[in-house]
């Protein structure tokens, strides 16, 4: 089976991982905490992809995903990567 | 005696009633069938034993000794004298049976595999696996149920079969409920868990019945109707049977009958306590009443949108809140609704008693409950709380004395006046716009009234439909509604951004015919016209053949706020209908309106341009007033000119008819050479398709060239001196292809897209040939609705019309049960202080609401801002794009 990056899929939204250290002061800025965000699993296809590119990453991290909207044109969410 | 409940659960446990505890907590041992003596007394022992709770005022409770209010009822119990299956364990029971040994009762796996399960269960307890507990019961059950000998005894064990709904059978043997259960009791304590069961609150013999509990009269009340006559509840009767046949049972057994009567008789048991657990079980009959309706019982109470949670629980009655039958009321405002008086000297607002309205309360009071004559309605005064809280009713007689005793701080309840704010609603309750917020109008008679326009949202009409009303209580609750639900708030629909709100049907008509070729209104009528609306300046007159008349165009801009500038297309900008442009292209410039036609692409409902534009740029009061002004000028126009329509509005002339016919056969024989072209294989395959796909579509396009060409002459011959035409063309009502339908040919009648094609075989109706695929063996209809249809074009019709009856009746049960998860699944997401959508763990959904924070009903065709219209506001008309 060929295998390509589902990253680079049109379909697929942009997914990039949160550095560490930038994580403190992102929630401050949405003013929530961090269980508070959305959730990804580990074994999702896009951060399996991601791993690839950046090493393993540990449930707790976070991801932003900037994808396009229909009503806003370009929205940007945040996940926290769980187990499993 | 206040109870304090404590907050937050941290785990629920379901256990089994064991045939101890049943005795237990039983206050009496239920021994006769029956209920009452002649007397009118309860029998001792029977089944409304006092023992079991009080349901009649003044009378003690045996048991506790507490009165009606305060006894919570008490179980009895019956001794059942053969054990029977409890229906709601069939699923349970059958699996236990398969999965333990019947020799010795262990599970029958071995002693490592339950320890490998066991761990399994310990880790799962402690929250190690994403895995349910339950799973790994049923792969323990399902991978014991395929062992055959025993682990354990190394008895070979035979398989089990369940005839539903309550005979188990062991390789055609019959099981009876007592050899299950003293199989059950063999199986130890410590196999338990794999099988789903704590031992400690459950065991698999309690869920075969020894003892029976018979609940408190509280939850099976007897009834006394008007005649004095009792009436017993269902679940009673059911108890009845299950008794009088238990006593049966017993003394059969007791006697030594046959075998075979006994089996009987416990098979009639079982049927009994099966009907009373639930009398919709699949595979029994439904207990009956005398009368022949099925019994209500336990799970019928429970289950479905008429049971305890959907009816009471997550829905409830309430007070100040009235239903009657509505019907239209042209004069009232968007905003108002006309309240009958019988249902305002009913409905109460609870006020205050102040320093500031004591003389007001005093006046309100002295009137009493007031009568119904809607000639004098003033509203009165039901009930007056004191600061204690204790409750004087207002009469005619202490009207006057009550009146002079109040004080600050009490309470008073009057009757709902002119201007308070109510809810109002009609179900289906599918959008926000079903429950809005409207002024109360007390009027006469006894229907709930308002303004055509507001049809619209409620989905509502006036063939008997029925709304509610909800009267608001606080102060607050008031100020909300009145600032998020008023009609007018609701102007704009979230749906599309438009206004869902507009002018329909006589509307439409009646300003298409003010405006349509700007007539000349003699004066007089114009006055009429004119006093059903609040203008300040009357249009100029102008004189002609010494007459004095106003202009159509010019009555209707009296009614158009200061400031109007728009231009638009209307639903005649069409070079056929309108050669000269005078009358397609809307063109309004301060405030008069100078060219062009009125109709549904100007003020019609979630069309209407100019509506949307007074709205959003004079605001939703404004544009209230506008469509107010709007209704009351068509109906005053439209009553004097008078509008009607009749069968003779699609008399065409006799050419048109023979053109028409034309037509018809015309096509008929289109579709014949088809066919034959066809059977002579002069036709070929079209790409994709068979060659009975491309004739078939082939002769589909003929058809409904029919049909067009059928349209063409019905528009051809009649003009806009018609009635229905006018209505068709303004956009009030029906279109072209409906008075062709009318006039000319009705048409091909299909089901699912295809021409008619089922029935008979190798024909639609025994009228035909076999083997005919001509035009009207599949459903092709000359006649018109006028003529009429003949046998085969009437049935043809009514089979097309059917399938739309079916598609609608699947189409809203399945998207009312769509509708209902969803409700569920978004109902307590809320919007936060800082615009993100949260779920009630706080999670975020959306960081910001719809990702754009943007209200849909207020933007602009889905766009936040509306650039183009605020730059050709600031600089000009030439600035700015063209709009779309
Ligand atoms: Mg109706
Ligand atoms: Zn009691
Ligand atoms: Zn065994």
């Amino acid at each position: 089976m060929a295998k390509f990056n589902i990253l680079l899929h049109e379909m697929v939204p942009e997914h990039i991982l949160v550095p560490v250290e930038e994580e403190g002061k992102l929630l401050e800025e949405l003013g929530i905490s961090k269980n508070q965000l959305p959730k990804i699993r580990k074994s999702d296809p896009v951060i399996k992809a991601l791993e690839k590119i950046s090493g393993d990453i540990e449930p707790g991290r976070i991801v932003k995903i900037v994808r396009k909207s229909r009503t806003s044109g370009i929205a940007t969410i945040y996940r926290m990567v769980i187990g499993e | 005696m206040k109870v304090e409940v404590s907050k937050g659960i941290s785990e629920i446990k379901f256990g089994l009633l064991s045939p101890d505890e049943i005795r237990k907590m039983s206050a009496v041992k239920v021994i006769t069938p029956d209920t009452y003596d002649d007397d009118g007394f309860p029998i001792e022992k029977g089944l409304m034993d006092p023992a079991m709770g009080v349901i009649e005022p003044g009378m003690k409770c045996k048991t506790c000794g507490g009165k009606v209010d305060q006894c919570p009822g008490h179980f009895g119990h019956i001794e059942l004298a053969m054990p029977v299956l409890h229906i709601g364990f069939i699923k349970e029971i059958y699996s236990i049976l398969g999965s333990t040994c019947s020799n010795c009762g262990r599970i029958k796996l071995t002693d490592d595999r339950i320890n490998e399960y066991k761990k399994k269960i310990e880790e799962v307890k402690n929250k190690l696996h994403d895995i349910d507990y339950d799973d790994i019961v049923s792969d323990a059950e399902s991978e014991a149920s395929d062992v055959v000998i025993c682990p354990h005894c190394h008895f070979e064990n035979k398989k089990i079969s369940l005839d539903k709904p309550t005979t188990f059978r062991e390789e055609g043997k019959k099981l009876t409920p007592k050899e299950i259960r003293e199989r059950f009791e063999k199986i130890p304590d410590d196999d338990l868990i794999l099988l789903g069961m704590d031992p400690l609150v459950a065991r698999p013999e309690w869920m075969i019945l020894t003892v029976f509990p018979v609940p408190p009269v509280n939850v099976r009340p007897t009834i006394t109707l008007e005649t004095g006559e009792r009436s017993e509840d269902d679940l009673t009767h059911k108890l009845v049977d299950v008794i009088r046949i238990n006593q049966r049972l017993r003394e059969n057994r007791d006697q030594g009958s046959p075998q075979l009567i006994i089996e009987d008789l416990w098979d009639l048991l079982q049927y009994h306590i099966t009907t009373y657990f639930d009398n919709q079980t699949p595979g029994t009959p439904p207990a009956r009443h005398r009368s022949g309706r099925s019994l209500k019982t336990l799970v019928q109470r429970l289950k479905g949108k008429e049971g305890r949670f959907r009816s009471n629980l997550s829905g409830k009655r309430v007070n100040f809140s009235a239903r009657t039958v509505i019907s239209p009321e042209p004069f009232l405002s968007i905003n108002q609704v006309g309240v009958p008086v019988r249902a305002a000297r009913e409905l109460t607002v609870t006020e205050t008693v102040t320093e500031h309205n004591m003389e007001r309360m005093k006046e309100m009071i002295r009137r009493g409950p007031g009568n119904d004559d809607p000639a004098v309605y003033y509203p009165g005064v039901n009930y007056v709380y004191r600061r204690d809280g204790s409750r004087i009713k207002v009469s005619e007689k202490n009207a006057k004395d009550v009146a002079e005793k109040i004080e600050v701080g009490w309470q008073v309840e009057r009757q709902l006046q002119d201007g308070d704010i109510v809810l109002f609603n009609r179900q289906p309750s599918l959008h926000r716009m079903s429950m809005m917020a409207h002024e109360v109008k007390v009027l006469p008679y006894r229907t709930f009234r308002f303004n055509l326009a507001v049809c619209t949202p409620y989905n509502a009409d006036f063939d008997g439909d029925e709304m509610n009303l909800h009267v608001l209580q606080s102060q607050e609750a008031r100020a909300e509604a009145e600032i998020l639900m008023k009609v007018q708030e609701n102007f704009l629909s979230p749906r599309f951004g438009g206004p869902i709100m507009g002018a329909i049907h006589d509307h439409i008509t009646a300003l298409f015919l003010l405006t349509y070729r700007n007539p000349l209104i003699p004066v007089d009528m114009g006055m009429h016209i004119l006093s059903y609306v609040d203008i300040k300046e009357m249009p100029p007159v102008v004189e002609e053949d010494g007459k004095r008349y106003y202009h159509g165009r010019d009555i209707f801009s009296t009614i158009l706020p200061e400031g109007v500038n728009i231009e638009f297309k209307g639903k005649l900008n069409d070079k056929n209908l309108d050669p000269e442009g005078t009358e397609g292209i809307v063109k309004i410039e301060n405030s008069k309106l100078i060219n062009g036609a009125i109709d549904e692409n100007a003020i019609g409902q979630s069309k209407g341009v100019l509506l949307d534009y007074v709205i959003r740029k004079f605001g939703n009061a404004r544009g209230a007033v506008f469509l107010n002004d709007l209704t009351r000028l068509a109906a005053g126009t439209i009553s004097y000119i008078g509008f009607s329509t009749g069968i003779d509005d699609e008399d065409v002339p006799h050419e048109a008819k023979m053109q028409l016919r034309e037509v018809g056969k015309d096509s008929v024989s289109k579709v014949e050479k088809l066919i034959e072209n066809y059977r002579n294989g002069l036709i070929g395959p079209e790409p994709g398709k068979t060659l009975e796909d491309t004739l078939e579509s082939m002769i589909m396009k003929v058809l409904s060239q029919a049909r067009e060409k059928s349209s063409e002459i019905a528009s051809h011959y009649l003009g806009m001196e018609n009635s229905t035409v006018i209505m068709a063309r303004s956009g009030a009502r029906a279109n072209m292809m409906n008075l062709a339908q009318m006039a000319g040919i009705i048409g091909q009648q299909s089901i699912r897209g295809q021409r008619q094609h089922r029935g008979y075989t190798n024909r639609t109706l025994p009228h035909f040939k076999k083997g005919d695929i001509g035009a009207y063996a599949r459903g092709f209809v000359t006649s018109s609705y006028k003529e009429g249809l003949n046998p085969t074009e009437y049935f043809f019709h009514a089979t097309g019309g059917r399938e739309g009856l079916v598609d609608t009746a699947v189409r809203t049960s399945r998207s009312g049960y769509m509708q209902r998860r969803l409700i569920n699944a978004l109902e307590d997401l809320k919007v936060s202080e800082e615009r993100k959508v949260l779920d009630t763990e706080d999670s975020v959904i959306q960081m910001i609401y719809g990702e754009d924070a943007t209200d849909p009903s207020r933007s602009f065709a889905g766009e936040s801002v509306d650039i183009d219209y605020i730059v050709k506001e600031t600089f000009g008309k030439k600035y700015g794009g063209v709009k779309k």
